[in-house]
């Protein structure tokens, strides 16, 4: 059940260039929460009617608290930036589907991340067992390495070729040769692409978590919709919601 | 106290409804909010087949507002009737259709196939600024308005409403023209055609170039054309444009609304039009108001 909550803010830090990382108390959130799902944030500024969709990076080891990272994209999120311990934000969630976690039970899961798409993959990660990869490709500065590599072989690609691999984090799977059986990824489009792409040409079964401009964020507004292969069961053509009916869709399913 | 409202006909228990395209078919919105403690929900735009809609992306936010340019994205009647009726039908509140077509004929298959179904009224939108034929084409010709309400309403078995577009010179001959073309109630203001420029990447902020403001930016707009088509028309007028509280709802009823529909502000509190009943019971316990007719068009 998606509620809607008044959450108390239990620390704000700076982790990147325009990335924060926020930790938030809830009441009911957490506790339903699953990897890659999503919340929305609401402005205390009412000339900003609209949430902000924001992916869960982690969920609290109490499930009684959410952490957020997130980019600092305009005014909206510059907002939630300044928030500092003890203020308080609404929070409506858990929303969304989140990753297919008994689809990689037992197998060799790859995460694979780009950008604002890495912070999901730290809760994917820590709910898995076993053989876990995670490649993940960063502009420049680095952010949730020391996360991710706790629960995963982290390979990490740079723009700039600062650290890992010089490239994206397709270059970074080729360069280190890794062999998966399940690939997880959220990212930017032509990231999500060119992962689709591989994982058709290796048969390897793939989701990708996507994203587009919402507005209710529960599934009755249709702003944020992404074309489907085939005509889809609830909007009776071809389009899905990426709020509702995702944000991860299997890769077969959706058109890049 | 009284708060019911009498629309054509149907007595509405509050005079609280959603406004269409903001809360889908209450599906959604029925896990935050009791439907029945709603005047009336007012569905999503329905047409005689489905519509797969605009690209994205099909909304910007605004100051104080939003563009929206989803072009009626819908599963067409057949599958409204089946899936989105049944689920309303369980909850004691009014069910009115939203009307969406591209021809007249369009128009009038979706109306003559609601006439068998267990609805209290259709809502006939002549007046969506994003899809190129149909709707807007219908809304900024007074001759086109008072045609189609005449031919929607030679074949509808439940009270007509027209829904109005802002983006014309003169509310009142469209207002008229419904009118005399038949309409039973007139719900107004539709959005405002718009338009926002991503100065990043230097191109339309939405797919479409121009969309639909909505939001409070839009309100004191929609309370003047309410109040000038009061004084004009002798039918009922449901009232929106902006409305996110109650002293919102209550300035368009004061302005001569019957009703009000909470529409942009669901998307910021799935609870909005709940606050709105709440609210007004709270204005009229504080005033002393007895019955909520005595509020309507009070403000001369």
């Amino acid at each position: 059940m998606k509620t809607k909550e008044l959450c108390r803010i239990i620390s704000q830090e700076m982790i990147g260039p325009e990335i924060y990382s926020m930790w938030v108390q809830t009441d009911r959130i957490a506790d339903q929460a699953r990897p890659g799902q999503f919340v929305t944030l609401y402005s205390k500024d009412r000339s900003r009617m609209l949430p902000r969709p924001i992916s869960l990076c982690e969920i609290g080891d109490d499930k009684k608290s959410i952490r957020l990272v997130y980019r600092v994209a305009g005014e909206g999120t510059r907002e939630f930036s300044r928030l500092r311990s003890g203020d308080d934000i609404e929070v409506m969630g858990p929303l969304g589907n989140g990753f297919p976690m008994e689809e990689a039970q037992g197998k060799r899961v790859l995460l694979m991340g780009g950008g604002i798409g890495i912070p999901p993959m730290v809760e994917t990660a820590k709910q898995l067992s076993g053989d876990v990869a995670a490649a993940m490709g960063y502009r420049d500065a680095l952010f949730l390495t020391e996360e991710l590599s706790r629960c995963a072989s982290l390979y990490i690609a740079t723009e700039d070729g600062s650290v890992g691999t010089a490239g994206n984090v397709m270059d970074a799977v080729r360069e280190n040769h890794i062999r998966c059986d399940v690939i997880f990824a959220c990212g930017p489009k032509p990231m999500l692409k060119a992962i689709v792409d591989y994982a058709g040409e290796h048969k390897i079964p793939c989701w990708i978590s996507m994203e587009e401009r919402m507005a209710c964020g529960i599934g009755a507004c249709l702003a944020c919709t992404c074309q489907s292969k085939e005509v889809d069961g609830h909007s009776h053509v071809k389009n899905k919601r990426v709020c509702k009916d995702g944000p991860v869709f299997p890769a077969s399913e959706v058109e890049l | 106290m009284n708060t019911k409202v009498n629309l054509a006909g149907v007595e509405l228990k509050n005079p609280v409804m959603t406004a269409s395209g903001t809360f889908g078919s209450g599906m959604e919105y029925s896990e935050f909010m009791d439907l029945s403690r709603l005047g009336a929900v007012v569905t999503k735009g329905v047409a005689n087949v489905p519509w797969p809609g605009n690209p994205t992306p099909r909304i910007a936010e605004t100051c104080g507002g939003m563009l929206n340019a989803i072009g009626l994205q819908n599963p067409g009647i057949d599958v409204f009737c089946e899936r989105d009726l049944p689920f309303l039908q369980k909850y004691d509140t009014k069910i009115i259709v939203n009307v969406c077509g591209k021809t007249t004929e369009d128009y009038c298959e979706v109306v003559e196939r609601l006439s068998d179904e267990d609805i209290d009224m259709m809502e006939i939108n002549i007046s969506c600024p994003n899809v190129k034929e149909g709707g807007i084409a219908f809304g900024q010709n007074p001759k086109a308005v008072e045609a189609i309400t005449s031919e929607v309403k030679k074949r509808a078995k439940h009270p007509v409403i027209m829904k109005l577009s802002p983006n014309v010179t003169d509310i009142i001959e469209m207002a008229k023209a419904a009118e005399a073309g038949g309409a039973d109630v007139l719900s107004l203001i539709n959005t405002l055609t718009g338009m926002k420029i991503d100065i990043n990447r230097r191109t339309f902020a939405i797919a479409n170039k121009t969309g639909g403001l909505s939001g409070p930016a839009i309100r004191p707009v929609a309370v003047r054309m309410v109040y000038q088509t009061a004084q004009a028309v002798k039918i009922p007028i449901i009232g929106m444009g902006g409305i996110a509280s109650a002293e919102d709802a209550l300035e368009f009823i004061l302005a001569g609304a019957t009703a009000v529909s909470v529409g942009t502000a669901n998307f910021s509190n799935p609870c909005a039009a709940a606050d709105v009943i709440d609210g007004i019971e709270d204005y009229m316990n504080r005033f002393k108001v007895e019955d909520i007719k005595e509020l309507i068009g009070a403000v001369k």
